[in-house]
């Protein structure tokens, strides 16, 4: 039946996502949905058609309570991963967000070259995320940050709650609430976009390299070839876990 | 009127009874004035005895760019002792508006006030200082308000800046801001100052940051942006009215329809209560008969900074810097959200055509499994 013998590949089972990545991944992405969807009725309601009275309706103030409570979640899970970012394993390592060598900067632009300007070449298998995509993981940990800020900086003055008190210095620093809430709306079209770029990246990388990483977020393994996975090892400087 | 309050500065409470305010209308006057700063009630004694013992304030009110709207407004304050002496009587040796006197005379009485009040006088400013063209855009005998705010401002006990001009440079400092026009905290450095913005300042808001300053000899409680606390902690939103509405989801859609007769929240149509600091919601306006809101046009933020530049009246979060005024973040975001869909469908095009081999092969090893499996 078969004409031509294919390259048959042995693949080798990676755990690269621990238990406690995988739950703050998908923890992440849900809060970030319920933040996004309350967050564009709270800057533009909808009206919402109802017999009840006025004093029988509380919509908005719902959906803020909805919000709050998600960004609390938000909050200290996006901590427990910095967090996780100094005891977790290799692949959830604040070196891989962060460059610190010219390997990471070398790594970056071959991916470049590779999946975005799709020259011929070498393919880059990577085990974790790639440099690319670590680094731009590091900028949404700062749009973390900035949606942290803003956002509770927004809530401080009313909240008598100390935890929001601690952002008070926010609005003073940006001269008021409405520069603030500017940017806070701003860097939310930053979470959507970067959603839909890391949802199409994932299909993509499936597709290519078929080696289970869309299910990779599932069940936390990776399945590497072989021969990438003994070039690996081989590296003298691999970072220990 | 200027030399005299040089000669001798009586107390509040002479200054009252020579006006013809009874002592009844005094106490009302401070217990008015308590109940606005935020006091507690044994708080009223205190504000009587300062307003009975206490000499005249000697108080210098400059004006630069400005449209004089604080002056209006405060002496528009609900009690009249406010208006008539505090104005009158708070010893206002030098303000431009409502001095009697005028050219050399005025600037005698100020230079009088400087030199005899040195370190005990109150510096009233009104609107902000042009820096541009060395500050020749607002010059007063033949003056610049740059020099004349130093000279001023160096024997002073405390700065008071009065309406958004001076606090944040209003109208003036909008974009392009061809003055440079700038506030008198960016100026004066290493002074005590209030800021109390606003266009204009509520009234009683005015009288009370002065009363305070009068009865305790010294600054009322500030919060990070060096407004006064017991005006400036509350958003407009927080205390209005309206604001069951904004929770119940009930909103003007525009300013004729049904909602906007029932009276609801008008959030949807630029209010700018939400991001505001002011007391409007608590103290309103003219004699507490109302404020914008209740007269059903939202708050446009004038307390705030850069007020004129954030974004239209009548619509929310309107304004997306580098994009125009016309721009909203979700015009932007949808832009680029369509973009980023059409770059990443011709990503996946090319995908398909430059890594068909890679694909070819991986697909060919999986349908050669799946052949060697048995049924």
């Amino acid at each position: 039946m078969a004409t031509q013998k294919s390259t048959v590949h042995k693949l080798r089972r990676v755990y690269v996502w621990e238990q406690p990545v995988r739950i703050y991944h998908w923890l992440n992405a849900l809060v970030i949905i319920v933040l996004i969807a309350t967050g564009f009725y709270i800057a533009d309601p909808l009206v919402i058609q109802s017999g009840k009275e006025p004093s029988q309706r509380f919509v908005m103030g719902w959906v803020r309570l909805i919000h709050f409570i998600a960004s609390y979640i938000f909050f200290f899970n996006f901590l427990f991963r910095i967090y996780w970012g100094f005891v977790g394993n290799k692949y959830a390592n604040w070196k891989q967000f962060i460059p610190t060598s010219r390997k990471f900067f070398k790594e970056m632009w071959h991916v470049f070259k590779m999946d975005i300007l799709m020259l011929r070449g070498k393919e880059h298998m990577s085990v974790g995320h790639n440099a690319m995509a670590g680094f731009i993981y590091f900028f949404t940990f700062i749009a973390f940050l900035v949606q942290c800020l803003t956002g509770f900086g927004l809530y401080a003055s009313m909240s008598s709650s100390w935890f929001p008190k601690l952002f008070t210095w926010v609005p003073y620093m940006f001269g008021g609430d409405i520069f603030l809430r500017q940017v806070h709306h701003w860097t939310m079209w930053f979470f959507i976009l970067f959603a839909v770029i890391h949802v199409y990246l994932v299909f993509y990388h499936d597709y290519v390299e078929g080696r289970g990483e869309m299910s990779s977020m599932g069940g936390g393994w990776k399945f590497i070839e072989e021969d990438v996975f003994t070039q690996n090892k081989e590296l003298p400087n691999a970072p220990k876990s | 009127m200027n030399n005299k309050t040089v000669q001798q500065t009586p107390t509040y409470l002479e200054e009252f009874k020579r006006k013809g305010y009874s002592r009844k209308d005094f106490l009302k006057f401070c217990t008015l004035m308590a109940a606005y700063l935020g006091l507690e009630n044994s708080a009223i004694g205190q504000v009587v005895q300062a307003m009975t013992v206490k000499p005249r304030l000697p108080v210098i009110w400059l004006h630069f760019q400005e449209c004089t709207c604080c002056s209006e407004s405060f002496i528009r304050s609900s009690h009249p002792i406010v208006a008539d002496v505090l104005l009158d009587q708070i010893s206002l040796d030098y303000s431009e508006t409502l001095m009697a006197a005028s050219g050399f005379q005025a600037e005698e009485a100020m230079k009088n006030t400087m030199t005899k009040y040195k370190g005990e006088y109150i510096l009233c400013v009104e609107g902000s200082v042009p820096t541009a063209a060395d500050g020749v855009y607002c010059m007063i005998g033949g003056k610049t308000s740059m020099q004349i705010l130093e000279e001023a401002a160096e024997g002073a006990k405390a700065v008071i800046a009065w309406g958004s001009c001076a606090s944040n440079g209003c109208v003036q400092a909008a974009k392009p801001n061809p003055t440079s026009a700038t506030p008198i905290h960016k100026l004066l450095k290493g002074k005590p100052l209030i800021k109390v913005p606003g266009c204009p300042p509520i009234g009683e808001v005015m009288a009370g940051v002065i009363v305070h300053v009068v009865t305790f000899g010294r600054l009322p409680e500030l919060d990070g942006l060096g407004r006064p606390k017991a005006f400036y902690s509350k958003r407009v939103h927080d205390t209005c009215y309206r604001r069951p509405y904004y929770d119940a989801g009930l909103y003007v859609e525009s300013f004729d329809d049904d909602n906007a007769k029932k009276g609801y929240c008008l959030y949807k149509v630029g209010c700018k209560g939400p991001s505001t600091y002011n007391a409007c919601g608590v103290t309103k306006w003219n004699n507490g008969v109302s404020f914008p809101i209740q007269s059903g046009h939202g708050c446009f933020g004038c307390s705030e900074e850069n007020y004129w530049d954030n974004g239209r009246i009548y619509e929310r979060a309107s304004a997306f810097p580098g994009f125009g005024i016309e721009a909203t973040a979700d015009q932007v975001g949808k832009v680029a959200l369509g973009v980023t869909a059409v770059a990443l469908g011709a990503h996946a095009v090319m995908t398909n055509v430059r890594k068909k081999k890679l694909i070819k092969n991986l697909e060919k090893e999986g349908r050669d499994s799946e052949h060697e499996l048995k049924d």
